[in-house]
Parts: structure tokens; C-alpha cells; sequence
């Protein structure tokens, strides 16, 4: 039955995409978000059989690549962790087709069909990334949204720029899938395997340098994937896509396949202090560097974008620390505000025709009351001020970091606190004060329409209650994600630190998100910043240089590196030797010729001289042979 | 019989086509022609009796040279790519006219032949008479069909690969005196008696014989020019299947009859194909006109194949062979969307292009599809052969295979490089008024388009049809 | 008379036709040239061939000499025969070479070159 998740998707996408010329978008919209809707039923249907007890369910379709070595298999594997995912990305994902059948109407025909079909391959992939019951499948997922990613980042082709973003996306992905590449070469060469049950029941044959060095390889697909230093950069220009891409793509699903590879992998990197070090450094510096960089973006969508990049940070943080469940919880949790905020930013976006620079609103409180409603419940998530379901996970994550390590910890307020003040600076700028864009656009302002709206009251609801599904124990919670995780998440780090200090850790980071929330509302909300920074300020709006340095170091010298080959190994050097070989034979060949110059007498001059040096080498036969058994 | 027909049709229908005059009826007779050999190779994999695919008899008996023909899991692989490659060639330039187009579908029908002689004979002096038989009309097509340049261009890759054939002609004779039984079979050449010393020598001479036709760096610079000024189907045919008789004879004659010489080499080697597949992708990125920068990918990919064989692992083996046809694939289906581009637009230059998905969107969506292919993404055919030989070069070599991996950055970069400046953006003068492909160039596009989807999906029938063959080859080889 | 001064002469003979070939640009001239050059083989050719009678009647003192030392002889008149022939082709050459470029000089015809 597994198999019918992704197979809904599938054929939403040939359909669309074959018949786009030929279908109204009435019934395009319906196949796009009855596909997805389909796998949901379907995945819900699978989560409560897991949920009930049903046997670990590993369903091969066909053999994919068997050979000599190792054998790969087409098989799908639905447990605890996959089910979970399963529901994430259907149900949100249904939301966010829906919200697009109204987002995207402006479009013609054949590429509103078009954006379907993408979207639908883009659900297609991302169930193939997490129903595979091996690396390999993971892998084909695992490329294939990044296909979808690159797709619908230029969806809009004609604007180069935009196409630009999508190659960034494209290729900085692929930095990332090389390495997870290498990881699965490694797994197989030392284990002759990649399925998941097999690869963990074998770990202890392996030695922990290959440990290390798988654990590590697939972490740089995560950082790719996952937008996370140093691969990060693609992540901000992808929002060039259309907004729901954004949101599904780019905020809720996609880039949190990291996450689910590294929890999906736990036994291999519960196993590797290295790794597990590397991963909580890397992302509680992407949490924080995101995180500066995000307090200064005025295009509010790149605010969403860099506060995406910091709380996957948070979830490799948790990762990294052991907090497995902690993790996939953020990613739950996360999915829901986050979609909230970029459909409430994409919202906004509608009614201002595509204006995207905060300085040029302000003051839509009033004029678009359900997306103002539901942008500042997500803002209260993200920010992680309790009972919203943002503070539970960040907790649980940064109670977990500081059993490891209390810098860790230390660290993680911090950019709580970043946090808060970049989402209520967003806030009160967008939301608050007086309005600041042009009469005509005024004139137009309006709530958005049911298909946008009700999408964003169920993520609403979702983003507000989504943190009781794993209610500590310190509130007398029964933990219940956790407990349903458990028989995948084996290698689970129990952090154990008395309920007084937890109290105390949660009161602090409350305390900071508040305080910064309450300066940036205070601040900005009369305010806002419409000045170009200056100082400090202008390094963090240009994003720290980041993008320049990369240019500078790595890409131009690439180029030139390449131009060189081209201009000169391959024009003067290789081509200059084999023309040489040819012109000096040309040449030579030239000179030979006046040799013969038609004159009767010269060649029998020449004659005469052969004859004679041929004599001379019969007289001195003998010396001439002795000679060469000498040389040779 | 099979084998026989493989090679006489090709032959009496490229004969008689060099002689009628009448276009269209050229084409179509070439086609038909094409179309029975694809029947006839399709018969010969699917066919039970095995004795229908050998065939034997005596040819040069002094000389103990038989015509002896077979159809293994390596030639029944590489026959189908020739089969399969040249109707679709033929149908995706049916609308193009060519000058005196009997003698050019003719020699194209001959070279067809002379490839599939390469890809069945099982005798060396056989082997070398259609490796020549192959490039005759290589040549008389780039000479009269060609480019502007061609005079000067084909000049080149006649040297370069006339260097090559002399190279492996005395490696033939040479190993030829040293049989036991004095005979140019495939099996006297496996047991052929060399010291350690000449053994050397003729794997290197065969070495560069094969490297300048794969082509390897630093043999490979008559590579980019030849495709560039060649007429397009041509390219194809040479890109597609051409440069696959290099690697055909690394796999049928070199490994097995050097297998010492060649461990003793492969660290060179190996070395050497990933520095130069590093470094045709660097190129490849540098390049402003569509033909040249396929051929400089071309150049990377197949050095990947190079780099696997030599490689010498099972899993990576097992990729080139099935890499040997989806690279023949995938890369007629590029030359194809090259073709139309160029003869509608007149151009191939990125910085006279643009925007074209707008006025071509077909064209568009599936140039992209064999673009990904390019780029070897997962569920498309390319996936699954390079799969395979990374992971080979990777059981040989987590080095080598982690310097070789950068190339498939690379070649995402220069790929999608490519489809931005092309058919993205807006349009510019040259595409303003372009329209979308015609009929006949969709069909063959998505026959590929089928091929690079079903075997991306499925590709274990592909694995098992050469299993065989590689468990052999694995033994000869270790 | 001993042999060595017939090989001195046709050796003298031959290289003076050599010479006049090579130097000589009347066709005429080398033609003459050429005929000294077949004339010295000529000499020769009767000299070894009585030298041998000589030697061979020598050793085989009281038996038939197995040749008459005329052989040779025969082979020159047959060699002048032909020369004869030969003299007289390649005198109408050297006529209809006059005829058409009005001169006897071989370097006016280069037409071999390129």
C-alpha cells in the first residue's frame, strides 16, 4: 500500500504535464491537489497502522540494481519516522496546492499546469526520499527535489536572474549530493549493502574511521540539502521561486531532508563523537550567523529565508547533541509556522502585487485581518514563547544542548533571542504602524481569498497546538512523539538534568525571546527602518560578504582555472604539438620538395651519390652492423 | 546468421544507396534499411538458440585469419546501441536536405557497418580491417559535408586517428608472431607468449590506439573540432557509437590479452582519465557554442568509463557497460536538439541565444529531460551507469573517486549553464522568430526521451543482459 | 697486356660520360655522353671475357677451353645494335625537342618539377 503515496503524486504530474495545453485550470488544480490529497488519506491511513503496532512494513516493488557486488532493490519502507514525514508532507503539502490553485490563477493555462506538475513531482520525490528503504532510493529522492527545486526556482524563465538562483540551487545541491554519493559508495564497499535495517544490524563491522568517514560524507549532502555552512548560500536566492514554493519546498519539506538522513542514520552517527561534534558545531553556527544576517534583510521573504537557514541550524544542533526526537519534533513544529509565515508572507505579497520589500508596507493589520492573525501566531512560534508549539521543540533541543555542552546552550538563547527580534521586527514593520506603499496599491489592498486563507487558519491552529503532541515531561506530558519514535530513534542520548534546572534553562530562554520580541515591536513598530544601514548593519544586509567571498575564491578561480585550459593547454600546448608535428612534417616537406626541381641532371647526380653511398655501406658492411648490435 | 546479417545488410544497403540519386528516396531506403537492422539486433537478444548468433569460416587460412563473428552480452549490447541509433539519427534529419544525399546516407549505412564489424569480430585481423572500414567514410563525410574548416579538421582527425590504427596494426602483427598457433583468433591473442617487457609495449601501443579513438586527455583534442565541423548526424554517429569502439577494445582485446600489463598501468591510467575529466569539464564550462561544450562533456563522461575499466572492479565494469549505451543515448539526443537549433537559427553561440523555451517549448522540455540525463540524475538511464562506476572506481580508489566526483558539479554546472542561456531568459534577435521542432525531430527526441526514462527506472534488464560477459571478463581480467 | 689497364681505361671512359652528363647542358652532348658511358661497358665486357679464355685455357691445359673468349664479343655487337636503335629515338627526341622550344638545352625542360 505503500507504494500508492508516491504513486498519486506521479500521475498528478504526468497528467498536468502531459495535457497541459489541453486542460482548464479548474480541473489541473484538481489534479494537483487531489493527488496530493489522495496520499495523504493514504499516508494517514499508514501512520495509524504504524501507530496501532503494524509490522514494520518493508515492501520491495522491483529489483533496481542487482549486481555482482551488491543489490539494490526498489523498496519502500514505512516505520515510525517515515509515517511521520509522510503526514508532514502531504498534509502540508495539500495545503499548500490548495493556497497555490488561488496564488498562482494570474498564470496562463499551459504554465499553471506546468506549476502543478512540478509541485506534484516535487511531492513524487520527496515521498521517494522518505519511503526508501535504503540509501539509494533515499538518494533518487534525494536529487529528484532538487530537481524540483531548480525547476520552480526558475519557474518564472524569462527573468534571468531568478534562472541564475535556480543554477545556484542546482549546483550547490550537487556539492552536497556528491559527498552523500561518496558516503553510499563507502557503505557499500565495506558492507555490500544499503538498505537500512541491514546497514545498522552491520554496523559494528565497520571500523570506526569508516564510521566517521560515511557519517561525515552524508552530513555534507545534509549540509547541502539543508542549507547549512558552508553550503547555505543557494537557500535566500531560491526565493525567487513562486511563494508556495517557498513554503513547501524551502521551508517545510525539502530542506529538512537533512534532518531526516541524519535521524534516519542515528545508529551510525550515535557512533561517531566526531561527526556528532561536527554536527551540533555546524549548526549552531548556521543558527547564529543565519540569524545576524536575518535581523538586517529588508525583502521579506530573504527574512524568512535566513530564519529558515537558522532553525535547520537549531535542528542539527539538536542532532548533534542527541536529541533525536527533539530534532524531528522542530521539523514538525517548524513545518507548520514556517509554511504559516511564508503563505502569510505570500499573502501579502498577492495583495501588493508582488512587492516584497517591507519598507514599502507596514500598517496591513487592518486591511488583511486573517493573514495578520495568523502571521502573528507563527511569529509567537518561531519566537518560542510557550504554549505555541515553537517553544516545546526549541526546548527540548536546547535542554538537550546543555546537557552536552552549556555553551551549546548559551549559544542557542542567543539566537533566540535573534529569533524573536528578526520575526517581530518583520512583524511590526509589515503589520504595524502606517501604510507606506503607493495610493494605487492602497487602493487594492484586500484580504486574500478563501483558497489562501484557510490554509493559512488550519496551519494557524497547527502552529499553535502543534506542540502538544510532544509535551514534556517537566509539564507532566506524556512525551508521546517521542515514545512513538522510539524503536527508530534507538540511538537517543537521554539528557538528564533535574526538572529545576530545566525549569530555570526554559524561564531564560523565554525571557531573552520576550525581551527581544517586546524591543522589536517597541522599536520598529512607530519606526521602521527604511535607511540604507551603515556600519555593522551594511555587512550583515549584504549577507556578510558570503556570496562574494565564494565568487572571489571559488568560482572565479574555477573559470579561470578553465579558461586557462582552454585558451592555452588546450590551444598552444596539446593542440600546439600535434599542429606542430604536422606543420614541421608540412615544412619539412616544402624544403624536400625544391629538391626536385625537374632538372634531369640533378637526379642523376642524386642517383650517382646513392649509388656510391651504398657501395660505401656494402664495403663497411660489417662495421656498420657491429655498430648498431652495439647501440640496440 | 545473425551476426552475418548484422554486418551484409548494413553493407549491400549502404552499397546500394550510394547510387540512387533521388533524395527523398535515398533517405527513405537508408531508414528502411536502419530499421531492418534495429529488427535484426533486436532478434539477435532476444532470439533462444544460440548457435544463430555465431558464425564461422575460414577467410585467410595461410594466414590463419577466419571470419569469425559473435554476438556476446558485450556486442549484443553495443550492436543494439548501433541499431537503435541510426534509424533514429536517420529520422531525426529526414526533413534536412543534404547535397548528393544517396552517397551521404550510403557511407553513413557503410560506417554503420564497419561499426557493428568492430563490435562482432572476433579475430584481430579482422577486427582491424572494419576499425578501418568504420572511418573511410568517416572521413569522405567530414571532408565533403563538413563545416567550413573541414578540410583542415578532418586533416587532423585523420592523423590523429590513422596514428592510432598504425599503433595498433604493429601491435597486432607483433603479438600475431608470438601466438602459439599462429592465428589472429581472439582466444590465440588471450594466450599469446610475451615476455614482460614486450608485453609493455604493446599494451601501450594498443593503449594509445584505443585512447585517441575513446578519447582520453591528452589524445582527445581532434574530439571537439571533428563534432564541431562535422555534419550534425555525422556528430551523432561518431559521438554516439564511434568513441564507444575505443572502450569496445580496451573491454574485448586489451584488458584480457594484457591483464599484468594493465594492473602494473592502471594507477597511470586512472590518474590520468580523472585529471582529464577533470579537466574537459573546467573546459566545458569555458565554452560558448553548444557542439563544443557536449564534446568536451562527452570527453569527461567517457573518461569516466576509461577510468572504471581500468579500474578493474566488478560493480564499476558492469556501469560501462550499460554506460556505453546510455551515453550513446543520451548524447544523440543532445546532437539532436543541436541540429535543430543550428540549421533554424543559424547559430550554436550561447551569447546569440535565448529565451528559446518560450517559442520552442517542446523542444524546451525535451532537450532538458536529456540535459538531466547529461547530468546523470537519478530515474534517468545515465544514473544508474555512473552509479555503478563511481562506485567501482570508488572500491579501486576513494581518492581517485572522490577527485572524479567533482565532475558530476561540474557537469551540472555547464549543463544547466547551458539550458539557462539557451532556452531561458528572454528572447533575443536571433530566436524572436523561432518556432518549435517539427514532427519527425519530436518523434526521435522521445523515442530517447523513452529509452533514457524506462532504463532510468528499470535498468536491471540491461544489467542482466551483460552479466555473463562481465563474470568472463572478470576472470580473463584477475 | 694486364687487366688492370683495360678497368683504368673503361673506368676513365665511364666516369668522363658521368661527368659530361652531369655537367653538359646540350642534350646532343649528353648524348654523345651516354654512348661513351655504354662504350666503356662495351671495353670492358670484351676484356673480362678474354681474360677469363686466358685463365681457363691456363688451367685447363690440353682439354677444350670451355669459351671461345668471343662470347662477349657477340653481347657488344647485340648492346651496339640496340644502342644504334637507341640513337636513333632519341635523336628524333632531341629534333622534335628542337622543334618546339628551338633550342638543345635540357634545362629548358623542367617541366617535371612540381
Amino acid at each position: 500500500m505503500a507504494y500508492l503515496v508516491p504513486l498519486f503524486p506521479l500521475i498528478g504530474f504526468l497528467l498536468n504535464g502531459v495535457f497541459r495545453n489541453s486542460l482548464s485550470k479548474g480541473l489541473v488544480g484538481i489534479i494537483g491537489c487531489g493527488a496530493v490529497l489522495a496520499s495523504f488519506v493514504v499516508s494517514v491511513i499508514l501512520f495509524l497502522d504504524v501507530r496501532a503496532g503494524g509490522a514494520l512494513a518493508v515492501q520491495p516493488l522491483y529489483p533496481f540494481i542487482h549486481v555482482a557486488n551488491f543489490k539494490i532493490d526498489f523498496v519502500f519502507q514505512v516505520d515510525q519516522l517515515s509515517s511521520l514525514f509522510l503526514l508532514i508532507i502531504t498534509g502540508i503539502g495539500f495545503l499548500i496546492h490548495l493556497y497555490s490553485t488561488s496564488y498562482m490563477h494570474d498564470e496562463t493555462n499551459d504554465h499553471f499546469a506546468r506549476y502543478f506538475s512540478y509541485l506534484n513531482l516535487f511531492v513524487f520525490s520527496m515521498l521517494l526520499l522518505v519511503l526508501g528503504a535504503n540509501y539509494v532510493i533515499m538518494f533518487i529522492g534525494w536529487e529528484g527535489v532538487g530537481l524540483c527545486s531548480y525547476l520552480l526556482i526558475g519557474y518564472w524563465f524569462k527573468n534571468t536572474d531568478y534562472n541564475k538562483a535556480a543554477n545556484k540551487a542546482f549546483i550547490m545541491n550537487r556539492i552536497g549530493d556528491a559527498g552523500f554519493l561518496l558516503g553510499i559508495f563507502w557503505l557499500l564497499s565495506k558492507l555490500g549493502t544499503a538498505n537500512y535495517t541491514d546497514v545498522f544490524a552491520n554496523v559494528s563491522n565497520l571500523t570506526p574511521t569508516d564510521i566517521t568517514g560515511i557519517t561525515l560524507l552524508l552530513f555534507i549532502g545534509a549540509m547541502g540539502k539543508s542549507a547549512q555552512i558552508p553550503l547555505y548560500t543557494w537557500l535566500p536566492d531560491a526565493m525567487a521561486g513562486p511563494t508556495p514554493v517557498s513554503a513547501l519546498i524551502h521551508a517545510a519539506t525539502m530542506v529538512t531532508a537533512g534532518i531526516y538522513m541524519v535521524a534516519r542514520s542515528n545508529a551510525l552517527y550515535s557512533l561517531s563523537p566526531i561527526a556528532e561534534n561536527l554536527v551540533a558545531v555546524i549548526g549552531i553556527a548556521t543558527a547564529l550567523f543565519a540569524a545576524t544576517i536575518a535581523i538586517k534583510q529588508n525583502d521579506i521573504k530573504k527574512v524568512l529565508a535566513y530564519s529558515t537557514v537558522s532553525q535547520l541550524g537549531y535542528m542539527f544542533l539538536g542532532l548533534g547533541v542527541g536529541a533525536y526526537t527533539g530534532s524531528v519534533f522542530h521539523v514538525m513544529t517548524h513545518a507548520f509556522f514556517k509554511a504559516l509565515l511564508f503563505l502569510g508572507a505570500g499573502s501579502v505579497i498577492h495583495a501588493l502585487h508582488h512587492e516584497q520589500d517591507m519598507r514599502n508596507m507596514g500598517g496591513l493589520k487592518k486591511y488583511m485581518p486573517v493573514t495578520h492573525w495568523t502571521f502573528l501566531i507563527a511569529c509567537i512560534a518561531i519566537a518560542g514563547i510557550p504554549p505555541f508549539s515553537g517553544f516545546f521543540s526549541k526546548d527540548e533541543i536546547l535542554a538537550a544542548a546543555y546537557a552536552k555542552n552549556p555553551v551549546y546552550w548559551v549559544l542557542g538563547v542567543i539566537g533566540a533571542g535573534m529569533t524573536a527580534f528578526y520575526m517581530f521586527r518583520l512583524y511590526a514593520t509589515t503589520f504595524l504602524g502606517q501604510f507606506r506603499g503607493t495610493e494605487e496599491q492602497k487602493h487594492h489592498l484586500h484580504e486574500s481569498p478563501a483558497a489562501i486563507t484557510i490554509p493559512l487558519i488550519i496551519l494557524a491552529l497547527l502552529a499553535f497546538g502543534g506542540g502538544f503532541f510532544n509535551v514534556p515531561a517537566i509539564f507532566g506530558g506524556g512525551q508521546q512523539l517521542h515514545h512513538y519514535l522510539s524503536p527508530v530513534l534507538t540511538a537517543e542520548h537521554e539528557h538528564e538534568i533535574a526538572h529545576s534546572t530545566e525549569l530555570m534553562l526554559m524561564g531564560v530562554s523565554v525571557g531573552v525571546a520576550l525581551l527581544a520580541a517586546i524591543i522589536a515591536l517597541t522599536k520598529y513598530a512607530r519606526k521602521p527602518e527604511l535607511n540604507e544601514p551603515e556600519g555593522l548593519g551594511k555587512v550583515l544586509a549584504n549577507k556578510w560578504y558570503i556570496d562574494e567571498l565564494y565568487d572571489n575564491v571559488i568560482v572565479n578561480p574555477l573559470l579561470a582555472l578553465g579558461g586557462f585550459f582552454k585558451n592555452v593547454i588546450e590551444k598552444s600546448g596539446i593542440d600546439g604539438f600535434v599542429n606542430g608535428v604536422g606543420g614541421f612534417i608540412q615544412y619539412s616537406s616544402r624544403r624536400l620538395r625544391l629538391v626536385q626541381n625537374g632538372k634531369v641532371g640533378t637526379y642523376i647526380l642524386l642517383m650517382i651519390f646513392s649509388i656510391l653511398i651504398l657501395w660505401l655501406a656494402f664495403w663497411y658492411q660489417a662495421t656498420i652492423t657491429g655498430f648498431f648490435q652495439k647501440i640496440f | 546468421m545473425i551476426a552475418l546479417l548484422l554486418i551484409l545488410i548494413p553493407v549491400i544497403g549502404g552499397l546500394i544507396n550510394l547510387f540512387i540519386k533521388n533524395e527523398s528516396s535515398a533517405k527513405a531506403f537508408s531508414l528502411i534499411v536502419s530499421l531492418i537492422v534495429l529488427a535484426v539486433a533486436l532478434g539477435g537478444i532476444y532470439t533462444s538458440q544460440a548457435d544463430l548468433l555465431h558464425f564461422d569460416i575460414s577467410w585467410m587460412p595461410d594466414l590463419g585469419s577466419r571470419i569469425t563473428l559473435e554476438l556476446d552480452g558485450l556486442s549484443k549490447i553495443l550492436s543494439l546501441l548501433t541499431a537503435v541509433s541510426m534509424p533514429v539519427i536517420l529520422i531525426a534529419v529526414y526533413k534536412d536536405h543534404y547535397p548528393d544525399a544517396g552517397k551521404f546516407f550510403g557511407l553513413m549505412l557503410l560506417c554503420q557497418a564497419g561499426m557493428l564489424g568492430v563490435f562482432l569480430s572476433m579475430d584481430a585481423l579482422l577486427f582491424y580491417f572494419f576499425w578501418e572500414l568504420a572511418l573511410i567514410p568517416a572521413y569522405f563525410i567530414c571532408s565533403i559535408w563538413g563545416g567550413e574548416k573541414r578540410i583542415q579538421v578532418t586533416f587532423k582527425f585523420f592523423v590523429y586517428t590513422f596514428v592510432g590504427s598504425l599503433l595498433m596494426l604493429v601491435a597486432i602483427i607483433f603479438v600475431y608472431f608470438h601466438t602459439p598457433d599462429h592465428s589472429f583468433a581472439l582466444k590465440s591473442f588471450y594466450n599469446a607468449h610475451l615476455t614482460a617487457a614486450q608485453t609493455q609495449w604493446m599494451f601501450w601501443l594498443f593503449f594509445i590506439a584505443l585512447a585517441i579513438k575513446m578519447p582520453v586527455f591528452p589524445f582527445h583534442t581532434w574530439q571537439p573540432d571533428t563534432y564541431e565541423q562535422s555534419p550534425t548526424a555525422f556528430t551523432m554517429v561518431l559521438s554516439g557509437v564511434m568513441v564507444k569502439m575505443g572502450l569496445f577494445g580496451v573491454i574485448r582485446w586489451l584488458l584480457p590479452m594484457f591483464p599484468q600489463a594493465a594492473s602494473s598501468n592502471s594507477s597511470i591510467i586512472v590518474t590520468l582519465t580523472v585529471i582529464g575529466m577533470l579537466y574537459a569539464s573546467l573546459i566545458a564550462i569555458k565554452q560558448d557554442d553548444m557542439k563544443r561544450l557536449i564534446a568536451y562533456s562527452s570527453i569527461a563522461h567517457v573518461g569516466l568509463m576509461c577510468a572504471a575499466l581500468f579500474a578493474k572492479q566488478q560493480a564499476g565494469i558492469e556501469g560501462v557497460f550499460i554506460q556505453m549505451f546510455n551515453h550513446g543515448i543520451n548524447i544523440i539526443g543532445l546532437w539532436i536538439v543541436v541540429d535543430v537549433i543550428e540549421k533554424q537559427l543559424g547559430t550554436r553561440k550561447f551569447s546569440e541565444l535565448g529565451g528559446l523555451a518560450q517559442k520552442a517549448p517542446t523542444l524546451a522540455i525535451l532537450f532538458v529531460v536529456m540535459c538531466l540525463a547529461n547530468v546523470a540524475l537519478p530515474l534517468t538511464n545515465a544514473f544508474v551507469g555512473e552509479f555503478l562506476m563511481f562506485s567501482g572506481l570508488f572500491n579501486y580508489s576513494p581518492v581517485m573517486a572522490g577527485t572524479a566526483i567533482i565532475c558530476i558539479i561540474l557537469a551540472a554546472a555547464y549543463t544547466l549553464n547551458m539550458i539557462r542561456k539557451v532556452f531561458y531568459g528572454n528572447t533575443v534577435a536571433s530566436t524572436e522568430h523561432a518556432h518549435d521542432s517539427s514532427f519527425n525531430v519530436n518523434a526521435a527526441l522521445v523515442v530517447l526521451v523513452i529509452l533514457v526514462i524506462v532504463f532510468g527506472f528499470y535498468p536491471q534488464p540491461m544489467i542482466d543482459l551483460t552479466r555473463e560477459t562481465v563474470q568472463l571478463f572478470i576472470t580473463k581480467i584477475s | 697486356m694486364p687487366i688492370q689497364y683495360y678497368i683504368i681505361l673503361a673506368a676513365a671512359l665511364f666516369c668522363i660520360g658521368v661527368t659530361g652528363v652531369l655537367i653538359r647542358r646540350n642534350a646532343i652532348i649528353i648524348f654523345m655522353c651516354v654512348e661513351l658511358m655504354l662504350n666503356s661497358v662495351n671495353l670492358l665486357l670484351v676484356a673480362f671475357s678474354k681474360m677469363h679464355y686466358a685463365i681457363s685455357s691456363a688451367n685447363n691445359k690440353g682439354t677444350a677451353a670451355i669459351t671461345t673468349g668471343t662470347d662477349a664479343q657477340l653481347f657488344v655487337f647485340f648492346i651496339m645494335v640496340v644502342a644504334a636503335a637507341e640513337v636513333s629515338v632519341g635523336l628524333a627526341i632531341i629534333v622534335m625537342m628542337y622543334r618546339n622550344v628551338h633550342s638543345t638545352d635540357v634545362n629548358f625542360l623542367n617541366r617535371l618539377k612540381n
